[in-house]
């Protein structure tokens, strides 16, 4: 049985991920989980320099989800190259490196930086609803998309993938705009900006009043939006929003997504990647398939 | 090391209003666990998608078990309240660093509220490693209290109730005046007002102190960065003067984070 993919020319093992920011660069979880056995490790989202990240409570559980607002705290690209690229490169994974920035400057130092790293990818992420400049800022326009894949690439010396925003009225307006900005693969979908008020206390739940919903309730609407955009454009995507065991990754796989990441089920158990992986082969197994690639998409054909 | 181990239930009680104890036989965890760390408890009900963090009130090496004393807070802590006997829930942990005891030290352990129940462990312990002098000051609302025999089977218990109806009026530091008490070492652990007086005190007293933080979790294991402090030195993950409740903490030296 094949559970091979490729993205963009980046071939993995396996077609599961985790999702960003889920899982920092791994050594947490390299505790619970053989980093080896999963297609890739995708890294919390890294900047030019070091970023505090919002104020504190950042998180709340909602029904069948949580919200965040973490602000994409990270060490910046300099740390990053130091201490996480190496302690990844200790295992037999595929290296995707989320990007983030301010300006378009700031992504593109990151992205340069990057090009003599020994990575395979590089997600960039134009989605974040909890940081008020960059983030969102360019992932709701589409010109704004177009132009910032267009400069990232001009830097990238690894396939870039555009991290998308459900934030949208129409995802496949700004998957199209990725495209021909020149992405070679799509991530989506990034979290849903939500809120929560704690009625008890009459204050918000988290500081920054809104947050990212993530979750299991966030799946049919990333299962949509994956097979929408998987019928507007060319592109591999990898899918992502709620997935927590192999039948949520087949169903993604289904609906249009050639890899899926696994996210906020690491947070309901720290072991969801690998036991997304066993799912996966468990369900191929069932069904008597041979070839992981031929369910990609198949929702077309219902 | 952590580990994810199904736990069974081995007995559960109410002892005060909202307050229950449980004991969980968990042989993996309870193996590694130390005074001052906490567990993850998962719960049954799927769409309470976050693992609960409660601090561990007592460690039974021998039998493989470990005693949690919580405060129903909301729908997880009560799912957890009804669970009986032989009930299996899963567990991650331990988690966080814990106390570091300095039994050749005089020992003040305070605690207000909720932030009691990992006095226990923490006195028991000190007490097994031979510390001579153990002051234990303890907050409540009112005469309503808990643990209070317990912990008096390891030190000196003083009670500060909010009302009055029993010990000091007041807050844990009335009580430390009332009573004209001091030490070498503080070992804390209650709401941030009082963690911020007790700072304040170490900081005039010239007394160490080392307070355990709590912070909204998701992840427990450092990962998701939900769970931050502000610190007074560079913290070693983000190099930003964020530190981690969950990985770093949740103690720390009241010297080194911002309250």
């Amino acid at each position: 049985m094949n559970t091979r993919v490729n993205i963009a020319g980046v071939e993995f093992k396996n077609p599961v991920m985790e999702a960003s920011g889920t899982f920092g660069s791994g050594m947490e979880y390299s505790e619970f989980v053989d980093l080896s056995k999963l297609g890739a490790v995708v890294t919390k989202g890294v900047a030019n320099v070091p970023w505090p990240g919002n104020p504190t409570p950042r998180i709340a559980e909602v029904y069948g989800g949580m919200l965040n607002a973490i602000g994409l705290q990270n060490p910046g690209i300099d740390v990053f190259c130091e201490r996480d690229i190496p302690f990844l490169k200790k295992y037999d994974t595929k290296i995707i490196v989320n990007v983030c920035g301010k300006t378009t400057e700031d992504y593109c130092a990151v992205v340069e930086r990057l090009a003599d790293e020994p990575i395979d990818m590089m997600e960039i992420n134009i989605s974040c609803p909890n940081v008020k400049e960059g983030g969102i800022a360019f992932g709701q326009d589409p010109k704004a998309v177009e132009a910032i894949t267009r400069e990232v690439k001009k830097y990238a010396k690894q396939p870039v993938i555009m991290k998308l925003s459900p934030n949208v009225t129409d995802i496949t307006v700004m998957a199209k705009a990725a495209e021909a900005g020149g992405a070679d693969a799509l991530s989506l979908i990034n979290t849903l900006t939500g809120m929560k008020i704690d009625i008890h206390r009459q204050k918000f739940a988290i500081a920054n009043k809104t947050g990212g919903m993530s979750g299991p309730a966030v799946k049919p609407i990333a299962v949509r939006m994956v097979y929408q955009v998987a019928n507007a454009v060319n592109l591999p995507i990898i899918g992502m929003g709620g997935i927590c065991n192999g039948e949520d990754a087949i169903e993604m796989i289904m609906a249009g997504a050639t890899a899926v990441s696994v996210g906020t089920a690491n947070f309901m158990n720290p072991t969801a990647t690998i036991d997304t992986i066993a799912g996966i082969e468990a369900y191929m197994k069932q069904y008597g398939i041979e070839d992981i690639n031929s369910l990609v998409g198949l929702a077309k054909s219902f | 090391m952590k580990h994810k181990e199904i736990a069974e239930v081995l007995s559960q009680e109410n002892i005060a209003t909202d307050i229950y104890s449980m004991w969980l036989k968990c042989p993996l965890v309870a193996a590694e666990a130390k005074e001052g760390q906490f567990i993850s408890l998962y719960c049954h009900d799927g769409s309470r998608i976050l693992p609960r963090p409660i601090s561990i009130c007592e460690i039974d090496k021998e039998n493989g078990s470990l005693r949690i004393v919580y405060r129903v807070a909301g729908k997880g802590t009560d799912e957890f309240s009804a669970y009986g006997e032989g009930e299996k829930i899963e567990i991650l942990g331990p988690l966080g660093n814990g106390f570091t005891l300095q039994p050749e030290k005089s020992a003040m352990l305070m605690a207000g509220g909720i932030g009691i129940p990992p006095m226990v462990q923490t006195a028991k312990q000190l007490k097994a490693e031979g510390c001579k002098d153990i002051n234990i000051v303890i907050g409540y609302r009112n005469a309503e209290n808990f643990l209070v025999e317990e912990l008096q089977k390891y030190g000196k218990v003083f009670i500060a109730t909010e009302d009055g109806s029993v010990g000091t009026k007041g807050n844990v530091m009335d009580a430390i005046k009332a009573n004209g008490l001091q030490a070498d070492v503080i070992y804390a652990c209650g709401p941030t007002p009082m963690l911020r007086a007790i700072k304040s005190y170490a900081i005039e007293t010239g007394t160490e102190a080392w307070i355990s933080m709590e912070e909204k979790m998701a992840c427990g294991i450092g990962a998701c960065l939900a769970c931050v402090c502000k610190s007074k030195d560079i913290d070693h993950h983000t190099h930003v003067n964020n530190k981690r409740i969950c990985k770093d903490g949740p103690v720390f030296n009241a010297m080194e984070v911002e309250l």
